[in-house]
């Protein structure tokens, strides 16, 4: 495993209005995430697991504290930088997939990379290598309607692989899975961990998942309650 | 370029939603632009008949002549210079005696305009080589077509008019009508009775004087006459002018209906989507794109609506506008009764102007339609959004 650190969570915070009271959903959390690793963030519902990657993933920004995602402070990022550093550096994996419906399987997958504005033959390379990783050449015409929920969710894992980003941030990946395919796409990510080094972060509470991570971060009530690494993986 | 790539690609995917939206605001395309070519083709057609039949080059007006005052009438003739008198010769002016006088068809009595023409003139397309004659013991009359049926007259007939002579007495004797003419100038025909100019100046004992002289508008005639006022066409055609304008804000009333039907369409399309797509759009922002790229590419999804409907109203418009262009449109029967200067049927006028005109204004309009419910989308918090929560 890589040892250079990739992310650095310090005394953070997040509280949301709730009417005239807040709500603390994250509290004093520190962590560092270095590359390469296979992590999951597990708790309960409501623990702040979906609120710490969103802050990860710049989706939003800390109430105190700071976030360091490849050198740069989320807290202080203005939106065009925070959509620079998503666009390059981050990919991510939704618990209800997210795929454009009016768009086809390959079209889902180059979005990221005309974001990027990549030329159209690396484009259509790097398209039709990221669905070899999640074997879904067989679908590149078909549109999300057309799809099991599965093979959604391996187009959203190649979306979020086909631009290499130096991490990848799945929201309760295998929520609306069976335990077939939830295995099929753990096994899909671990691969593509191990054979191109890209950090995987989880939020789940699923066992399955668990299974699978190489270091377990426990949250409760927006406190990290454990953090191991589980050896033998 | 991405944005429009995306927006497009969006569209597409979004079919019949796309093309109801398209197809609406197409057909709004089409009639706007019909409608404004057969005002266009309206107003042309009146300019052009009321310069062939009425006023040529322009007008030369007695000083006293004023036509929206009935009695100047009596003080409204001058006669001619020699200078004028060659002009009339050489084909270059017509002059026309007006008078006051009644007629008395069937008994009742009429109001009428006697208006003395020469039979020989060519300079208005009226037909007045019909007054030619040699028989000495009848006047040779004229109608127009609208007269003639409000009248109760016809070819052939005779019919009394009664009139007073510069001296202020009165006379009367009977005319025969040798033709009835089909103008689409009403100012010609309705109330008016039109005579040879030499019979007309001696029963007003006004040898040799006019009221108006019409200028030939091929040839023309350049020059100040003394106790005249010329009057060009600028000013000749202001009652048309004020019409066909009287009729464009009836019909840019039409426009902004039919833009405001097919604008809540898109605006409706757009509001739903933006409250549909909030998924698509956290994910957007997931994917690297900023709020404000968003916002883009949904005012671009609704802008390409007008290009689309504008390419699909080119597909079906151009034919039917062309066709409808060479076939004319039959006015219905007795437009022309209220004094408007109408054909009985229109043919339309289209110009690049228009059809570029209308396609910007349309354009310009969609994108703003587009881009107020768009501008939601920066208040929208990327994680809310994501999960497609209402917002």
């Amino acid at each position: 495993m890589n040892n250079d650190v990739l992310i650095t969570v310090s005394d953070l915070v997040k509280t949301f209005p709730m009417g005239k009271r807040e709500f603390t959903a994250l509290k004093n959390i520190n962590l560092k995430f270095n590359a390469g690793e296979f992590t999951g963030v597990v708790g309960p519902s409501g623990s702040g697991k979906t609120t710490l990657l969103n802050i990860v993933g710049s989706l939003d920004v800390p109430t105190q504290g700071e976030a360091i995602v490849l050198g740069e402070p989320i807290g202080d990022l203005t939106l065009k930088k925070a959509a620079n550093l998503r666009n390059k550096y981050l990919g991510f994996i939704f618990q209800t997939y997210n795929l454009l419906p009016v768009y086809t399987v390959y079209e889902n997958v180059e979005l990221p990379l005309l974001l990027l504005k990549m030329p159209a033959e690396k484009r259509k390379k790097a398209v039709l290598q990221s669905l070899e990783w999640v074997g879904l050449l067989d679908k590149i015409t078909s549109r999300p309607p057309q799809l099991s929920g599965g093979e959604c969710q391996r187009v959203s894992i190649a979306r979020a692989m086909v631009k290499s980003p130096k991490i990848v941030l799945a929201d309760e990946p295998t929520a609306n899975l069976d335990a077939k395919n939830s295995h099929n796409i753990l096994q899909t990510m671990e691969k593509l961990n191990r054979e191109l080094g890209t950090t995987f972060i989880f939020a789940t509470h699923d066992e399955k998942v668990i299974q699978y991570l190489r270091r377990k971060i426990s949250l409760d009530d927006g406190q990290i309650v454990s953090d191991e690494t589980i050896k033998g993986k | 370029m991405l944005a429009l790539k995306l927006a497009y690609r969006n569209l597409m995917g979004a079919k019949l939603r796309t093309w109801l939206n398209v197809f609406v605001l197409s057909l709004a395309f089409v009639v706007i632009i019909w409608h404004k070519g057969v005002l266009n083709g309206w107003d042309e057609q009146a300019r052009r008949d009321t310069i062939e039949w009425e006023i040529g080059g322009g007008q030369y007006w007695q000083e006293n002549y004023d036509p929206y005052d009935p009695f100047t009438l009596e003080d409204s003739h001058s006669p001619m210079s020699g200078l004028t008198e060659s002009a009339v010769t050489d084909g270059k002016i017509t002059p026309i005696l007006i008078s006051h006088g009644t007629i008395y068809p069937d008994g009742r009595i009429q109001n009428i305009l006697i208006k003395g023409i020469d039979p020989e003139q060519k300079i208005i397309k009226l037909p007045s080589s019909y007054l030619k004659t040699d028989n000495q013991d009848e006047i040779p009359a004229m109608i127009g077509k609208r007269n003639a049926k409000n009248n109760k007259l016809k070819i052939g007939d005779y019919v009394t008019i009664r009139w007073r002579d510069a001296n202020g007495t009165f006379d009367a004797t009977e005319v025969k009508i040798v033709h009835i003419f089909k103008t689409n100038v009403p100012t010609l025909d309705v109330g008016v009775l039109w005579i040879p100019l030499q019979i007309h100046q001696e029963m007003m004992h006004l040898e040799g004087e006019s009221t108006i002289l019409v200028t030939d508008q091929n040839t023309g005639f350049d020059g100040s006459i003394v106790g005249w006022i010329f009057k060009d066409h600028y000013i000749l055609l202001t009652e048309i002018r004020e019409m066909i304008e009287m009729k464009s804000i009836g019909g840019y009333l039409f426009f902004i209906i039919l833009m405001s039907l097919a604008m809540l369409a898109i605006f409706d399309t757009q509001v739903l989507s933006i409250f549909r797509r909030q998924k698509e759009i956290g994910t957007h922002i997931a994917l690297g794109m900023t709020q404000r790229q968003v916002i883009t590419l949904f005012t671009i999804e609704g802008a390409i609506h007008s290009v689309l409907a504008a390419v699909l109203a080119a597909i079906y418009g151009f034919p039917l506008l062309a066709y409808q262009a060479s076939v004319g449109w039959s006015m219905p029967t007795g437009a022309d009764d209220f004094g408007m200067t109408i054909a009985e049927t229109i043919y339309p006028a289209y110009s690049i102007a228009l059809v570029f005109g209308t396609t910007l204004i349309v354009l310009v309009t969609t994108t703003i339609v587009s881009y107020l419910p768009a501008r939601r989308i920066s208040k929208m918090k990327p994680t809310d959004a994501i999960r497609g929560k209402i917002q």
